[in-house]
């Protein structure tokens, strides 16, 4: 089977194409002549975009109304599958929505899904997925069986986006089939959480606390540190499960993936749980009590220490430069 | 108000993860426990229902050989049973087999809500819940952070990239809810007791009716290629504090350009 058509889920935050979305649309042009992409609402502020990272079209469910992605956008694939009109393969970047529209889509079209994928590569004609397992210490190869196109949910960060200078896509109008209870689902009202300073998956520092900061408290030396180095803040489960802070901080497997210049992980052990979220950083510093932590072990810097002790001293230390 | 749960006996995380050499998926022998991850959902539902003041809760679950003891530890928790779907020809299901099976288990409880976690912690597809909604036809919502159910509807806080969105849901209808969503009651001393009587229905994939091609290795449309150490990062300087750590960390950022 050679790659013809690629088709990426364009996700999209209100008149943006996401990050991950742009990478997704870069890596398909590298593997296939023809990509185009699907998205939801009004796709003319997202055309210039998706084609300049590659999309010839960018079709549309058009206004969900008040429905969630999820149900729309897999229907609206699985008819143009079954009309003989679908992609050798679909890509989505692995998102709240994209996993909703991923999972549908499988069911829909009886095809399995292949998900946290951070390596896509063409072997022979046939697509090949990378994937890291326990903890990132493994690579593991895998590849569809059955009947194309395959459903490919990739990790943000798996590849660069690079534009390559091509005109706007046409915005082209998908049919939407009937969606019965299946699309019930109605979102009655958006709320921003507003934080301070850059994105966690965008920021160029990331200070990320564990359980060894002792208590919820603890976790504002953590927001001071990420503060005075212009960075985000960052969560192992472990404290996002004890309710110490928001899910929206959460980096690793389930959670964030972040890349950053500098990752500073404070009284974290290092799982792997939290070490595939974080161990492609450029650079990593540990602060651990315990010297056998696996997190020293991808650490550039290992302190072995009492958080509660250099992380003071740290923060005067940095507020003394101003 | 009737909820299913939907939970995963895993291997114990903490212990090293294993393939098996043969298939390449999960190795998942010796005991198994409940997934830290599915005590928040069977947690949820337990509230759910008693707010609502009647009904119950049943724990749909699935593995290749009757492990209960996961299980167990739901029902002492306070569910008031289980549908176990227990047989050797689900071994190395993937994701959508798996949704194939629990789907036709959860329709035998006739549930006003499901409930899953957001992902499993050992395999972490994440896509298996939507897959049972889709196959039972059902509205769902995913990484609910607050969740209320009144009047027929269930009313979730869904976590977004920016924020949360409040979306709202006419029973019956599945959602997935994140770890840390309630926090998760101990078992207590009389409910460990009481979960040893607790109903445990074992079913085969034949009694559900859900075709022997469609689960297992067999009925997988997917297969590992190969598996492989990943480069090692190279460890750095390891220091023990002696109180100048701080100055070690600053060295090092100067060194980088951070500060």
């Amino acid at each position: 089977m050679a790659l013809n058509k690629i088709w990426v889920v364009v996700d999209r935050a209100h008149d943006k194409v996401t990050p991950a979305s742009l990478e997704l649309l870069t890596k398909a042009r590298d593997l296939a002549g023809n990509v185009e992409g699907i998205t939801w609402g009004d796709a003319a502020p997202l055309a210039a975009d998706a084609g300049s990272y590659g999309a010839t079209t960018l079709h549309t469910v058009g206004d969900l109304g008040s429905g969630l992605p999820g149900p729309a956008v897999a229907g609206a694939i699985s008819e143009q599958i079954a009309a003989g009109n679908g992609p050798d393969a679909v890509f989505v970047a692995q998102s709240y929505d994209g996993r909703d529209i991923a999972g549908r889509l499988s069911a829909k079209t009886d095809r399995p899904v292949l998900t946290n994928i951070v390596g896509l590569e063409d072997v022979d004609g046939g697509l090949v997925s990378e994937h890291a397992i326990f903890g990132g210490t493994q690579v593991l190869k895998a590849r569809f069986t059955g009947a194309a196109p395959g459903i490919y949910v990739v990790r943000a960060k798996s590849f660069a986006a690079e534009s390559n200078g091509g005109g706007p896509a046409a915005v082209v109008n998908i049919g939407v089939p009937a969606l019965g209870a299946s699309g019930s689902a109605i979102v009655l009202s958006s709320h921003v959480e507003e934080s301070e300073g850059p994105k966690l998956d965008e920021a160029p520092v990331v200070v990320s606390g564990g359980r060894g900061l002792g208590e919820a408290g603890g976790y504002k030396l953590i927001e001071e540190l990420a503060k005075l180095l212009k960075g985000a803040a960052g969560a192992s489960r472990a404290i996002v499960d004890a309710g110490w802070v928001p899910y929206s901080h959460q980096v690793g497997q389930t959670g964030k993936t972040v890349k950053p210049t500098v990752y500073i992980a404070c009284g974290i052990s290092g799982a792997t749980q939290h070490m595939v979220g974080m161990k492609n950083s450029k650079n990593i510093i540990a602060i651990n009590k315990d010297q056998e932590a696996p997190i020293f072990s991808i650490a550039d810097l290992g302190i072995v220490g009492d958080v509660h002790k250099v992380l003071p001293k740290l923060i005067e230390a940095l507020q003394k430069r101003g | 108000m009737n909820v299913v749960v939907c939970v995963k006996q895993i291997p114990d995380p903490a212990a090293p993860g294993k393939l098996d050499p043969s298939t390449k998926t999960l190795a998942r022998e010796g005991k198994l426990i409940l997934d830290e991850s599915d005590s928040y959902g069977v947690e949820m539902g337990l509230q759910l229902a008693e707010q609502a003041g009647g009904g119950e809760v049943t724990l749909v679950s699935m593995a290749p050989n009757s492990e209960t003891s996961g299980l167990r530890t739901a029902l002492a928790m306070g569910a008031a049973k289980a549908i176990l779907v227990s047989d050797p020809s689900l071994a190395g299901s993937d994701a959508l087999g798996t949704a194939k099976v629990l789907a036709a288990a959860i329709k035998r409880a006739e549930p006003d809500l499901i409930i899953a976690a957001t992902e499993s912690t050992d395999g972490y597809t994440g896509t298996l819940p939507v897959q049972v909604a889709e196959i039972l036809g059902l509205p769902s919502v995913t990484f609910s952070k607050k969740v209320t159910v009144s009047e027929g509807k269930v009313r979730v806080e869904r976590q977004t990239e920016a924020g949360y969105d409040e979306v709202e849901v006419a029973l019956p209808a599945l959602i997935t809810v994140t770890a840390g969503v309630v926090e998760p009651r101990y078992p207590s001393f009389k409910g460990i007791m009481a979960a040893k009587g607790k109903p445990v229905d074992e079913v085969t994939v034949a009694d559900l009716g859900v075709a022997a091609g469609a689960v297992g290795s067999a009925g997988s449309g997917q297969e590992v290629v190969s598996v492989q150490p990943a480069e090692a990062r190279q460890g750095g300087e390891i220091v023990v504090d002696e109180g100048d750590g701080h100055e070690k960390i600053v060295a090092f950022l100067e060194q980088l350009k951070v500060i």
